[in-house]
């Protein structure tokens, strides 16, 4: 493996972690904050790329400027959280919070198995394609290798200032400060006047825009095509799991480790690239059964 | 005198309730003779059942798998192999291949992840049911790929059977399958052991402390489980004459969990009344509605979710209460 393939593997790595980090970001806030494991946040993901690819498709072939499909993706994200995710809080999963795990996991479930066919009816079976984004920002020339800018750069800043923008958000604004204490303890929270409801689904909202955004920035490198959202739910279940459930900032460590290691694997035994994750979780969690971040619970006797 | 009349109130309410499943089975075990395609859609029900009644077990401890898939799937694979290892095979060594894998597998795995609980627990097995499902997809030289491998129909007891016959044959074996195993877990669960999965869901730190260890009991239940999944995966194998990739998918593990909450979350009948309702509700929405099988299924789940949380199995329980309530009442004014 000459350098190049190294740089080469590692770009690759680097921008499949910025969308990997995005849809389990959100996964990974909203089961800290209403210990809920989404299922449905595979079909979040799913829509938000077909959203952008089929609006895009209609602007870009009336005319308007390709520069939009920026634009677009913010308000696909918004829509994502607000339209579709907002009402599953509110009407759907506020109804099961007292109900058992199982049947809450369950939930999103039927939910996911809904939007399935919700997007097949939508948008049929035919994928679908606009790099508008892409080509727009042009290439970089890299120690040799000339690589799209919007993945090399445009992803990991998104990531990034996701990342940050979710710190602040945590640990400095009051909004923020709530959600962090209804993590820490509900019970105690609501005890002190923090409505939990309306934290529950600022939570939600948040961690479905984020995974709607993931795919909307994802619809610009790969087509859109019927069960992406099935793949993305599975392999950002497993970041979450290997970077401890919960854990905003682990997540992005855990999506840069088990990014990297796949597209290194897609070079070096291609036919083990789709292990790679799951043998990186099951390696992680060996060694350490909460997660690399994740705190030991306490057991209550 | 007051214990015995209430041993024998619920005797009798215990008879009747079991008049209306009893008559079921029979109209089930009847029903092929007169529609034939029901055959072959109930064999896969009750091969489902089977895997759901290991999800069962589990679901006693408070433990849910979404990864259950991978013992149905590696067992069919097994019973695949051997057959075309052997031109055709033999049902019976089909089967027992299919249950030593799959029982084997799930020692290995199951030492690992029985050390984990509630989402941990779901995500290990979803886990390790996805990279059984790559090497299936991607080493296609062996496995067919995506394709998938074709599975000739197996000589029985060395007897080669017409097509019929042998839907006839694997069907009845089925339900005798599903009775026994379904009797043989109430059973199980009911004894002193089967007790304590109910204390792991419940506290676990208090059993450690009682001097069972909880791990060894998980692995013994997560043991039982795989094996029955396996069978299930087995029969299904033969039944459909293909295997695919399919089998151990993520989304078939969480039809498993789906079907014993259908069913009703933890009862042996709920698991075969689930599978039959599924695979019917399947059947029907597949037929009439190809675009939004999933959809309907999904509403389906919500429903009972959301207005019945006991499952099918709940409904009929509180179906009953008025006439058990009424029994008791003519019994009582009958003294």
């Amino acid at each position: 493996m000459n350098i190049q393939l190294i740089a080469l593997a590692f770009f690759d790595g680097v921008a499949y972690a910025a969308l990997v980090f995005m849809v389990a970001v959100g996964l990974t806030l909203i089961f800290g904050v209403m210990r809920i494991l989404n299922v449905a946040h595979g079909s979040f993901y799913a829509i938000g790329a077909y959203f952008t690819v089929s609006v895009g498709g209609a602007i870009f072939a009336a005319g308007y400027s390709h520069w939009l499909a920026f634009p677009l993706m913010m308000v696909t994200a918004a829509l994502v959280g607000v339209v579709i995710g907002g009402p599953i809080e509110r009407f759907l999963l506020k109804r099961i919070y007292a109900k058992e795990d199982v049947l809450q996991l369950l939930v999103t479930f039927a939910v996911f198995m809904i939007f399935e066919d919700v997007q097949r009816l939508i948008w049929g079976a035919q994928p679908y394609f606009d790099s508008s984004a892409l080509t727009l920002m042009g290439n970089i020339e890299v120690l040799g290798i000339s690589y799209t800018a919007y993945q090399l750069l445009f992803l990991p800043i998104v990531a990034v200032a996701v990342l940050i923008g979710l710190r602040l958000f945590l640990r400095k604004t009051l909004a923020g400060k709530l959600v962090q204490a209804v993590t820490e303890d509900r019970e105690m929270a609501t005890a002190i006047g923090i409505d939990a409801d309306k934290v529950f689904l600022i939570t939600f909202v948040i961690g479905a825009a984020l995974a709607g955004f993931g795919g909307a920035l994802a619809s610009a490198t790969t087509s859109v095509v019927p069960g992406m959202g099935a793949d993305m739910i599975v392999l950002s279940f497993a970041v979450a799991a290997t970077a401890g459930l919960g854990q905003v900032e682990g997540a992005a460590v855990a999506a840069l480790l088990i990014g990297l290691g796949r597209s290194f694997a897609v070079y070096l035994m291609p036919e083990l690239s789709v292990l790679v994750p799951y043998l990186i979780m099951l390696a992680v969690l060996l060694l350490r059964p909460e997660g690399l971040f994740g705190k030991q619970q306490l057991r209550k006797i | 005198m007051a214990s015995n009349n209430c041993e024998r109130f619920e005797e009798e309410v215990l008879n009747y309730r079991f008049v209306i499943p009893l008559g079921l089975i029979a109209l089930v075990a009847v029903l092929p003779v007169f529609v034939p395609w029901a055959k072959i859609v109930l064999t896969l029900a009750f091969a489902k059942g089977l895997a759901v009644l290991g999800i069962i077990v589990l679901l006693r401890a408070g433990q849910v798998s979404f990864g259950h898939a991978l013992y149905f799937g590696v067992a069919a694979y097994a019973s695949a192999f051997l057959g075309r290892q052997f031109a055709g095979g033999e049902l019976i060594s089909m089967l027992l291949v299919g249950l030593l894998v799959s029982g084997a597998l799930s020692i290995v795995v199951g030492l690992f992840v029985v050390r984990y609980r509630g989402i941990f627990f779901g995500m290990l097995n979803l886990a390790f049911s996805m990279i059984l499902y790559s090497v299936l997809e991607k080493f296609y030289h062996l496995t067919g790929g995506s394709d998938g491998m074709q599975v000739a129909r197996p000589t029985v007891l060395g007897l080669s059977l017409e097509r019929d016959n042998f839907e006839v044959l694997l069907f009845y074996g089925t339900v005798l399958a599903a009775i026994s195993a379904g009797f043989a877990v109430h059973k199980f669960l009911r004894s002193p052991i089967g007790q304590i999965y109910q204390a792991i869901a419940t506290n676990e730190t208090r059993l450690e402390y009682l001097g069972v260890s909880a791990r060894n009991t998980l692995l013994t239940g997560y043991v039982i489980s795989a094996v029955l999944c396996g069978l299930g995966g087995s029969i299904m194998a033969v039944a459909q004459g293909i295997v695919t990739p399919e089998y151990t998918w993520w989304i078939r593990s969480g039809e498993f969990v789906f079907i014993a909450v259908l069913g009703g979350s933890g009862s042996v009948g709920g698991a075969f009344i689930g599978a039959i309702t599924y695979e019917l509700v399947r059947t029907y929405a597949a037929a009439f509605a190809a675009d939004i099988w999933q959809m309907v299924l999904g509403f389906f789940l919500l429903g009972i979710i959301l207005y019945a949380s006991r499952g099918l199995y709940g409904l009929y329980d509180d179906l009953l209460k008025p006439l058990d309530l009424k029994l008791a009442r003519s019994r009582g004014a009958g003294k």
